[in-house]
Formats: structure tokens, sequence, C-alpha cells
């Protein structure tokens, strides 16, 4: 996918691996609209783009939220164009310490499915009919290792990164054919934030940085023509050698 | 003809009346009937445009209450927009009381924005341009929380912006929804696209339908922006070489085409910017074949379009058959499928 002069629209922009892979996004020529809860994080990331020369816009929202997502769309459609290019990359969690299935709470669980499935389903919804209508579009959802292997602890977070994979390949099996291709990718361990609520005894050093992996991402984007529809993929997978 | 009050559940189980101008007939149909209406390599032109969440209530400038309904954005990055007195869409707009009057400079507040008023239309003192207090991603985060959809008197409830929007809205340029648009489930898109039956897009900033002060009305619609791209002009040139029909979503992608072959001499080439263009009886189309649109009133702007595309007595007919059989109107409404067979 050539990004020169497309909108894209990030979820979880405020930081880690989201503030990142925006900067990549618009160093390769995108009009990108940021999204996160936290309104001054974002502002910052937005300023550092704009200072570089890049376009970029800060929508504080919560991706959770039904009435947000009409907002994120519309504003993010009015001030970077028609939305070629959806990353959804928000997600929680769920409470911290992580803690086996037993013992999380329901409400927990809607939660964590409300912020990393229910929202970018919603979002999609609303964004990708018009990919549709104009041929093309990409939806890339962060997914995780946790997707397919069993940790325990990681019950709430697992299971809603395996159904972000299926909504995810069911979504190009149905959209497939109008052009419009969605893609799973596990960003590998990181050094941010949420790594370090998971795991707080983790040795930070030995962790690669998200703005390396946002690199292959963004590579992985604009080479997206050359992967199968639905497909999951690992970023540490597409390093530059490829 | 009798308004449908709030959307339906069975979009695709809604009404469609086939009206063939070549035949001069008419026959009743489902929108789940268009696969057998449509050929292969004909072309459907939408409006991709989303639906602004364009009314705002607010204070006048000396603390009367105002409504003010955004009609679109104008390229100064001003706003058009109508104005109307106290009240809400419970009231119908012709009963709306007068709004403050306003001049250029008068200032405008909402729950978080505030707009000066740049200019009064000659047209009618509610005409204004508004500009707003801010700008970018502020400004349309703002408009958002603030912001409610236009309805009027006949809706049952409060209509939420996910009530408003066509299946494929993009940019939100229409102060109302392009309502054309809004059965077409994308199973049925999807199965016109697998029969081989085309889509391209135009963006076209549908304006308001009415509001109430018979001199505004008079002069609707209003220049609207427009945008048609490229790959649309060639779809419609292929459509065209091979035979198949243009067939416009809308009266606002109908203005949008022809609105755009008229700033370039009969063409229909990739443009934008705003139209001016109004179609009704004796305008002959460049572009367009045949639309689908809904069931409008006989006397509303949008059945005026409909002269263009069918002969008034065919039209005359077809509109006293829907009224005797129960078609609904307004956005929510039935629809009609104008098109030579």
């Amino acid at each position: 996918m050539d990004l020169r002069g497309k909108g894209a629209l990030v979820t979880g922009a405020s930081k880690g691996l989201g503030a990142a892979l925006a900067e990549e996004l618009v160093r390769s020529g995108a009009r990108v609209a940021l999204v996160a809860r936290g309104a001054d994080d974002l502002a910052r990331v937005a300023a550092r783009i704009r200072a570089s020369g890049g376009e970029a816009h800060a929508l504080p929202a919560d991706v959770a939220d039904k009435r947000a997502a009409h907002a994120i769309a519309g504003a993010a459609a009015a001030l970077v164009g028609p939305i070629d290019l959806l990353v959804h990359n928000a997600s929680t969690l769920g409470p911290v310490p992580l803690r086996p299935l037993l013992d999380t709470d329901c409400e927990d669980l809607d939660r964590v499915l409300g912020v990393n499935l229910v929202g970018p389903f919603r979002l999609t919804k609303i964004v990708a009919g018009a990919m549709a209508l104009r041929g093309s579009g990409l939806v890339v959802h962060v997914s995780s290792d946790a997707a397919v292997a069993a940790y325990p602890r990681w019950g709430a977070y697992g299971v809603s990164k395996a159904a972000l994979d299926h909504l995810g390949r069911i979504f190009a099996a149905e959209l497939g054919a109008a052009g419009v291709r969605f893609l799973s990718v596990d960003p590998g361990e990181m050094d941010t934030e949420m790594h370090a609520a998971a795991m707080p005894d983790a040795d930070r050093a030995v962790l690669p940085r998200p703005e390396v992996v946002a690199r292959r991402i963004a590579r992985m984007i604009r080479e997206s023509e050359r992967i199968e529809g639905g497909a999951r993929l690992e970023a540490n997978a597409w390093t530059e050698q490829r | 003809m009798i308004p449908a009050r709030w959307p339906r559940e069975n979009a695709l189980g809604e009404r469609l009346l086939a009206i063939d101008p070549r035949a001069r007939s008419f026959r009743d149909a489902r929108i789940a009937d268009l696969p057998a209406l449509l050929r292969p390599a004909d072309l459907l032109v939408l409006n991709d445009a989303a639906t602004l969440p364009a009314s705002l209530a607010g204070r006048g400038p000396r603390g009367e209450p105002v409504e003010v309904r955004l009609l679109g954005e104008l390229s100064s990055g001003a706003f058009r927009a109508a104005l109307f007195g106290a009240g809400d869409w419970r009231t119908r707009t012709e009963d709306r009381p007068a709004p403050p009057a306003v001049e250029a400079g008068a200032r405008l507040t909402f729950a978080e924005l505030s707009a000066t008023v740049e200019q009064v239309s000659p047209l009618s003192p509610r005409l204004v341009e508004l500009r707003f207090d801010r700008g970018g991603a502020a400004f349309w985060s703002a408009l958002y929380r603030a912001g409610r959809p236009v309805q009027y008197s006949y809706t049952a409830a409060p209509l939420e912006l996910w009530n408003v929007q066509v299946p494929y809205a993009s940019r939100p340029w229409a102060a109302e929804m392009p309502s054309a648009g809004r059965p077409l489930r994308w199973e049925l898109l999807l199965e016109l696209r697998a029969r081989g039956v085309k889509f391209a897009r135009v963006t076209h900033a549908a304006g308001l339908s009415a509001t109430g002060d018979p001199a505004l009305d008079a002069a609707l619609p209003l220049p609207e922006r427009f945008e048609v791209p490229a790959a649309t002009a060639a779809a419609a040139a292929v459509a065209r070489a091979a035979g198949g029909r243009i067939v416009a979503v809308g009266t606002s992608a109908a203005r949008a085409l022809e609105g755009a072959a008229a700033q370039h001499g009969g063409v229909l080439v990739e443009s934008g910017g705003e139209t001016d263009l109004l179609i009704g009886p004796g305008y002959r189309p460049c572009v367009v074949d045949g639309l689908l649109t809904g069931t409008h009133e006989p006397t509303a702007n949008h059945f005026a379009l409909l002269h263009a595309f069918a002969p008034a007595e065919l039209l005359a007919r077809a509109s006293a058959h829907a009224e005797r059989s129960g078609y609904l109107s307004h956005e929510f409404g039935d629809s009609w499928l104008v098109l030579p067979g």
C-alpha cells in the first residue's frame, strides 16, 4: 500500500507501539488521525509529528464508547480524508497483576472485550463500508502471541485477541473480493508500559524498542498487497532483510 | 403520503416502486428485488458523504435560544448555516419562532463552542455564514460532542448519528443523510457486485430539505460542495461503452454527476467544487440514466428533480399509486427506482 497522501487512523496512539507506528506511517507519507484516552500524551505525539513536518491530528476518545466511535470516524475523515488504513492498536490487559480466569470478574472480561474486540468491530463497521465502495483499504489488528498460546493468567486478554484475529479472518472472507484487506500482526514482546504492567519482573534491557517493531509493521503495511487477506503475521518475521 | 417515523428493522423488505419511463409503467417491488432490476454493467453511483451532527442548540447575542443547522463547510473554512428560533425538532419547522435577528459580527454560543456570524444572506436573514472559534481536531471533536443529527417533527424520538449514516459513509459533508442509500445493506451490495453490477462514488454535501422559511425553502437546494473522483468518471465511461445504465443513488448523487458534467461541457471528468445546478422539468441529463430515490411528496424539491428522468404524467400516476398503496415517505421511507428498462 502506497501510503503517500493516504488517510490513516491509529488507535492507542498516545504511547508505545501506537505512537511509534503513527510516526512511521507519517514518515511513509500518510496523514494520520490519532486516538487514545489520554489527551495530554496524545497531544504530545501529534505535536511531535507536526514538528517534524508531518500531518497528525489528536482525537482523544475511548474506543469502547459507542458514541465516540462515530465521532472518531467522522472527525478523522474530515481531517485526513477518506480512511484508507485503520490500525486497531488500542488494547487493555484488564486488571493487573494478571490473574487466573476463576479470579477474573465478569465485568473485567466485559471491559477487556469492549476495548479489544467490540470497539475495533464497531469502528471497522463504520469505516470499512466506504473502503469497500472505493474498492481498497487495509485494516490492521494488533494481536499478540497470547491469541494463540494459552498462557495462564492471560485469560481475558488472550480471549479478546484470539477473537480479534478471527474477526479479521471473517471480515477478510466477506470483504476481500471488494478490495478491503485485513491483517493481524503479532508485534512480539516490546519494552512498553503494557509489557511492564503485565510482566513487572522482566528485564527491560533485552526487549526490543517499540520504534523498531513499528518500522517492521510499517514496512508490512507498505507491502501488504503481497500478503494473503486475513493473514496473521509476526512483526519479527518482517525484518529489513526481506 | 405517510412519513416513516423511524428506521425499520428489515431494510431489504422495504417497498420499492420500480418505474420504467421508457415503457411508461411501474410496478411494486422490494429493495431485495434490486438484483433483478439491475443488469451486469450497470453502474450504481453512491454518495459516500457521512451525515454531520449538524444541529447545534445554543444562544444568540443577547442570550436568546437559537438552533443552528449547518448546511456545509465552505472553501473559506466557514460554515453555511440556517438559524431557527426557540424549540427543537419536535416543532414543525414552519411553526418555529423566528431566530434572533443577527448581523455580521454577532456571536453565537454553544455548549463548548462559539461562532461568529461572518455574513447574513440576502436570501433570508436566517441564512448565515458562521466561523467557529477553533479549527482542526479541536473543532471536530467539539462538534461531535455538541451536535445532534438534524431531524424533523415526524420522527418518533431523538435520532443518534448511527441512525442517519449510509452503510458506506466516509467524510462528514452532509447536513442530512443522503437517504436513498440507507436501505442498501452490504449483503445486497455484495450480491449486486457478484452479479457484475459496478459501483462508483461521489461525495456530495447534501443540504437541508426544508427550513420552514418560505423565502429560503424556495431557494433550495442551495449550491452544494461535491467531488467526483477520476475513478468514477472512468467507471461511467466504461459503463457507457458496455451498454450499462448509470444509476444515481439519490438526488444528491445525481446533482454531483450532472453538476460536474455541467462545469465541463457536458462531459463527466474528475472534478470538485460547488455546484448550483438545478435539475427539474426540462433538464436533459448528460450522465445519469436513472435514479434510486426516496418516496417524495409531489411538492418536494426532490420530486421536481424526477421530472428530468420521467414524464410528468407517469410521475403523477406513480405518485397517486404510492399514496393509495401506503408507501412511506421521507428519509426512513420506501424507495423509487426511476430507470428505463
